[in-house]
């Protein structure tokens, strides 16, 4: 073999294993963190993870939100007009969170089938809904069921 | 009667840029010296009329012209004047007309600044830029025309998103635009060569000052963004991994790769087919960035409103630019041969690693950012990829090459020896890993590997730059403002990633609840909440809160933190308190009013936030002297040019 072509081969043998270790990167890291979508009927079914983060979205339910005192944790329900789920936060809500709006939320199941979560996003402007909230909201109304409140 | 003139004008630069996209590369291909001349007075036509556009959409939002839908959605008599002008690009369709006037207006410069460059190349060049031209114009003109009438006009208009009116916003998308539409140029000189299927150092001395330049403005323009959203929006963070800050990311990776990978091929006639390859992806990473925020695809504080229409549109006009370049690089690719070979260990290797890491780099935020939209797509499942994955990728990516950064700069052309270079650098690497070590250990209380990691990338790679500069042997002032301002942009780097690590580390932050008199202690600092009043602005009311914070007994600052109301119809808008500072900012939130007086605060501790904005600022310098440098302009002194090559970058 002429010394170009080792050199070739050495090159193409780094980018192919250079390659190999990037992809089993981006899948070790994907794996843990990629956020499945769920609406509260899903996961009232039992079809949400138990021991994984993931996301959940829906319209919070009017006169549902509750309060701790003295401390940030508070409590409301999130419905997809089929099924509501009970979450807990503790933290400063969005500007834009208030009964009746969209929201979508990061967190996880705890045991009793309350939803803990990390992390509350409103949507940030009034045309604005999120499309897997609308999505859903899509499915229940072709479900005849009422969404307007 | 002004926005009828400002669509005719805009109909006008639309056929101009037609024309443009034609004739002169026609001229080309045929020898018409006639066809070839017409490039450059029809390049300064369109951006004329370019410019009379988009000074009609102005005039009409300082007017106040509601009768014009565009206005009338994103502006009302209320707005302070430099919003109302800013609003001008603040949505969809006025955005479009600023992309395609910065577009016109970059054309024009080449149409200036182009000593040297033959007729025939520069003919070619223009007429790429006036076909993207007009795909944007007739994409406005089709689908997101600015100057739609209302009839009857409405007497007050709606309002600019309040989180836009703001200097900082302001200025961001210009910036940014200047950057990806700059990547056009790239794009324009890569495809001009391969249809004239010559590409050589000389191709390679044009293309350099217009990369750098557009680099240099989206560097600036991501800069601006990050800095934006910390203080206006981000709850106190200020990089989200959403798609849209992603969108402008990848293709400075790319573009970072290319103004290397131009080094190379301007130096050694290497690297040639990568190159145009790279200013291919380049541009058709702007455009995709173009297609993820306005076609509503994507889930993101960014997105524009939409419609599925203009999502189909720029997806077509992405797929014929991408695959016609691709397709014509094929066809071209047996012109474009390298000469020159060089050993494993050279300065073109180190390039070459430069090059692969930020291109796996891309890939790995362009698949984090795809695949939740390939997933939903696929019906496979609605996912979302989180800011962790983002981070996990990027370490271990940055560690090899930050390490190249240091030592590329020392290595020679062609062929280097190991041995040379450890004997010369040994020793900067042993000043490096003290710098790593016993600076945090000195400061910091809780060391930590990460701090010790970045720290040492970034000590290395100043350390090493600041070597290499005085190794030159010649004092620095008298050295090419290529080599300052590769200096300077690689110090900016280590600067960045030191204030990225520290304040990754070291941040600290925390939702609090207070009742007025009451403290909180965060990182040593007290944050005491004096209670909140109501506030009246011009366009808003609200209220605002005071914070006292001190170090121990001294008093450091008071902070106003406040929650405005822009307004039926709007959403409540956050502006934080903050005392920035060079090694640290102290950052306060309002949250809810929790009732009885009580209120939910954010207060955070983020030491050296701002080395991360000051390093972008320092690599724009950097590539802006870079672009200055003499061998683009003077076409005389061609021998002190070679000489100067010889020792610089």
């Amino acid at each position: 073999m002429t010394p170009a072509r080792k050199r070739r081969l050495y090159m193409i043998l780094l980018l192919v294993g250079g390659v190999g270790i990037a992809a089993a990167l981006i899948f070790q890291a994907l794996q843990e963190n990629m956020n499945l979508y769920y609406e509260p009927v899903r996961v009232v079914k039992g079809e949400a993870p138990i021991d994984h983060n993931f996301r959940m979205g829906g319209m919070v339910v009017e006169d549902s939100i509750q309060r701790d005192e003295g401390s940030l944790t508070v409590r409301f329900g999130v419905t997809d007009y089929q099924e509501t789920v009970t979450v807990n936060y503790t933290g400063i809500l969005p500007d834009l969170f208030r009964e009746g709006q969209g929201i979508i939320t990061l967190g996880r199941l705890d045991t009793e089938g309350n939803f803990i979560a990390e992390e509350v996003l409103a949507k940030h402007d009034e045309n604005y809904m999120p499309p897997e909230v609308a999505a859903s909201l899509e499915a229940a109304k072709a479900a005849g069921l009422e969404t307007e409140k | 009667m002004i926005p009828e003139i400002g669509h005719f004008a805009l109909i006008t630069a639309m056929v101009i840029s037609g024309i443009q996209g034609i004739v002169p590369l026609l001229g080309a291909s045929t020898g018409s010296n006639r066809w070839v001349n017409t490039a450059i007075p029809l390049t300064r036509t369109n951006w004329l009329f370019m410019l009379i556009s988009f000074v009609c959409l102005t005039y009409s939002f300082i007017t106040n012209d509601f009768s014009v839908i565009y206005v009338a959605s994103n502006s009302n008599t209320e707005m302070p004047l430099i919003f109302r002008i800013s609003a001008v690009w603040g949505a969809h369709e006025g955005s479009l007309l600023l992309w395609a006037l910065i577009l016109s207006s970059w054309a024009a410069a080449v149409s200036v600044f182009n000593k040297g460059i033959p007729p025939v190349v520069l003919a070619r060049v223009l007429s790429v830029m006036g076909l993207i031209g007009v795909g944007f114009m007739s994409f406005m003109l089709f689908t997101s025309n600015p100057f739609t009438r209302l009839f009857p006009a409405p007497l007050q208009g709606r309002s600019l998103n309040p989180l836009l009116q703001d200097f900082g916003l302001a200025i961001h998308p210009p910036m940014l635009y200047m950057g990806y539409v700059g990547l056009s140029v790239a794009f324009s000189f890569a495809v001009a060569a391969m249809i004239g299927g010559k590409l050589d150092a000389a191709w390679a001395r044009w293309s350099r000052p217009w990369t750098n330049i557009a680099w240099v403005f989206l560097t600036f323009g991501i800069a601006l963004g990050s800095w934006w959203a910390y203080y206006e929006l981000g709850w106190g963070g200020w990089w989200f991994w959403d798609p849209v800050e992603n969108a402008s990311l990848m293709p400075w990776f790319i573009a970072t790769a290319l103004i290397h990978s131009l080094a190379v091929t301007e130096k050694r006639g290497a690297f040639k087919a990568w190159t145009v390859l790279l200013a291919i992806f380049a541009f058709s990473l702007s455009l995709l960035g173009t297609f993820l925020v306005r076609s509503g695809v994507l889930t993101s504080v960014h997105a524009f409103a939409t419609d599925p229409g203009r999502g189909l549109f720029i997806l077509f006009f992405l797929v014929a630019v991408v695959g016609s370049s691709l397709t014509l690089f094929a066809w071209r690719a047996p012109k474009l041969r390298s000469s020159g070979t060089f050993a494993m260990n050279s300065r073109e290797t180190a390039l070459l690693l430069n090059n692969v890491i930020l291109v796996v780099m891309c890939t790995t935020v362009l698949l984090g950012t795809l695949f939740p939209l390939i997933t939903d797509a696929l019906n496979v499942g609605k996912y979302s990829v989180g800011p962790p994955y983002f981070n996990t990728m990027m370490v271990p990516l940055a560690i090899p090459l930050f390490f190249v950064m240091g030592l590329g700069l020392m290595m020679r052309w062609k062929r280097d020896i190991a041995i040379r270079l450890i004997k010369k650098m040994w020793w900067v690497m042993v000043l490096a890993l003290m710098a790593a070590i016993l600076l945090p250990l000195l400061w910091i209380p809780d060391f930590n590997f990460l701090t010790g990691l970045g720290l040492l990338m970034a000590s290395w790679v100043a350390l090493a730059t600041l070597f290499w500069i005085v190794g030159q042997g010649k004092s620095p002032f008298k050295q090419p403002l290529a080599n300052w301002g590769a200096m300077i942009a690689h110090i900016g780097m280590a600067v960045s990633i030191t204030g990225i690590t520290l304040v990754s580390v070291y941040n600290a932050e925390q939702d609090i609840r207070l009742e007025p008199g009451q403290a909180y202690e965060l990182s040593g600092y007290s944050f005491k909440f004096e209670g909140v009043e109501q506030l009246q602005g011009p366009n808003y009311t609200g209220q605002q809160g005071t914070v006292v914070v001190s170090f121990g007994d001294k008093v450091i600052s008071t902070m106003y933190p406040q929650k405005r109301n822009y307004g039926p119809g709007s959403m409540p808008m956050t502006e934080a308190g903050i005392d920035p500072g060079l090694f640290r900012d102290l950052f306060v939130a309002l949250g809810e009013d929790l009732g009885g007086g009580s209120w939910s605060l954010r207060v955070y501790h983020k030491p050296f936030l701002r080395w991360v904005w000051l390093g972008a600022i320092l690599m724009s310098i950097g590539g802006i002297l870079a672009a200055a440098d003499k061998r683009y302009r003077k076409l005389a002194m061609r021998d002190e040019a070679n000489l100067q090559q010889a020792v610089s970058v």
